[in-house]
């Protein structure tokens, strides 16, 4: 009871709100560095998840991406970084492994769903004269996108958690907050970061939740 | 202090150095043991706390939303909100880590039992009933067994996973491996770092195959039927993967 009254404490606080380190800051840092890398990485994968998935080529490199994914600590590969050359140019150790570690999701969320796509559909459009990209823009990615909204979703809520963990290696974010807490051996502020860093998990959780439920019905509903 | 020889690697502060290997053996297999513990103990625990659930879950099938609900909330907690979350509760220990990495592995345990249950085909179960099984053995050794595979493939990737996981321990002073990458960040000491990442990805290689290898032993019926079934997936087309795993946990 101490604790949960500290923390609320804490989180009433309008000083802890304000300036360089308050939690409005810290927010606009953690989700100008999730939208970035949302892009990138986007801008990166999802081309050649579509052209592979058109091509029914790189299954093998798509799952071998997710594995490896799971198997390498994103806390090694941001402090692998930040001891390179490129830890002396500011953000961009934590920008790197952000993407890298969004690529995978995104990569193999798109090629599942094109490769998922109903044979016999593909079949028809070719039948009815369709060229290549008119088929990849008309068929394919139309019926692909619940899958690929997947992917986008995966990677997003996981560059939340990753933005997190920059906090670790002096990155900015609402992580930052934690590890501040942690340095000033204070339980509340810990306690109260942990708990907005959660619920701004959660809320990106559950936009996207919204999202792919109010999408275009062909995103949605047709594809099962 | 004398000067180091010009040919010492430690003294370069390279990458990759034998010297560190040797001199810091002991370091290194303390924090190996200490990684491979807290995953271990965390994954077991996970493992313990999953198979009544999914087994509920599959009773009373009302509590499947609930339960599935509750534990893909855990899992979108970033990990370092995780590992503070549970601060009051346990304070700088390893147990905190432990309840921490085991909460992330119900999602994918329970998941992926459930989908391994559901997954046991009607005929076998009412064969089991034809040969006067109760309900009890039927479970025992008829459904569970048919559910290994499922059940593997959840188990394999939240061992992966919480082998991944466990360096952020490092920020209450239990992350095994990641306590050498946290204090080799802030020392700037390369070697330690690339040393203790490898041994991360390394454990974790070696986890999966043994995983692997034990579900083969449990399997046996898989590899005899392993020449039947490439007959039959050529009429049937390839078959659906059990269940759809969550993404990576940071």
């Amino acid at each position: 009871m101490n604790t949960v009254s500290a923390v609320w404490g804490w989180l009433t606080t309008a000083a802890n709100w304000s300036g360089e380190n308050g939690v409005w800051h810290r927010l606009e840092q953690h989700l100008v560095l999730t939208f970035a890398c949302l892009v990138i990485s986007a801008l990166i994968a999802l081309p050649v998840a579509l052209t592979l998935g058109h091509l029914g080529r790189g299954g093998a490199l798509a799952v071998n991406l997710a594995n490896i994914g799971r198997a390498v600590p994103t806390f090694a590969v941001l402090v692998l970084l930040l001891l390179t050359p490129i830890g002396r140019h500011g953000q961009w150790p934590t920008i790197i492994a952000l993407v890298l570690f969004a690529i995978p999701p995104l990569l193999t969320n798109a090629y599942v769903g094109m490769r998922e796509v109903d044979q016999n559909v593909v079949r028809a459009a070719r039948g009815m004269g369709m060229t290549g990209a008119q088929l990849v823009w008309r068929v394919e990615v139309p019926l692909a996108s619940p899958l690929v909204l997947t992917g986008i979703r995966i990677a997003a809520v996981q560059l939340v958690a990753t933005a997190t963990l920059a906090a670790l290696v002096g990155g900015g974010g609402l992580g930052r907050i934690i590890t501040a807490g942690f340095n000033l051996a204070s339980t509340p502020q810990v306690v109260a970061g942990a708990v907005l860093v959660a619920v701004f998990a959660l809320l990106m959780e559950a936009a996207f939740e919204l999202a792919q439920r109010w999408a275009p019905g062909r995103a949605g509903g047709r594809v099962r | 202090m004398t000067a180091p020889p010009p040919d010492d690697c430690l003294a370069h502060n390279d990458w990759i150095c034998g010297d560190y290997l040797s001199t810091r053996r002991q370091i290194l297999l303390d924090a190996l043991a200490q990684h491979l513990q807290l995953t271990l103990i965390s994954v077991a625990l996970g493992l313990v706390i999953a198979v009544p659930l999914a087994l509920l879950a599959r009773r009373r099938r009302w509590t499947v939303g609930p339960v599935l609900g509750i534990t893909t909330v855990l899992y979108t907690i970033p990990s370092l909100a995780m590992f503070s979350l549970l601060l009051p509760l346990y304070g700088l220990s390893a147990t905190l880590v432990v309840v921490g990495l085991a909460l992330y592995s119900l999602t994918l345990l329970v998941r992926n039992i459930l989908a391994g249950l559901d997954g046991v085909p009607a005929e076998a179960r009412e064969a089991a009933r034809g040969m006067g099984y109760g309900p009890m053995r039927q479970l025992l050794t008829v459904e569970l067994p048919l559910a290994v595979p499922a059940a593997m493939a959840g188990l394999r990737i939240a061992t992966v996973s919480a082998v991944a996981l466990t360096t952020v321990g490092a920020i209450v002073g239990y992350g095994g491996l990641g306590n050498l990458i946290y204090a080799g960040m802030n020392a700037f000491f390369k070697a330690q770092v690339l040393t203790a990442s490898v041994l991360c990805v390394l454990i974790a290689v070696v986890l999966d195959l043994l995983l692997l290898g034990v579900e083969r032993l449990l399997t046996p019926w898989r590899r005899a039927g392993r020449r039947a079934r490439v007959r039959s997936r050529a009429v049937a087309g390839p078959k659906r993967p059990a269940a759809a795993a969550p993404g990576q946990r940071v």
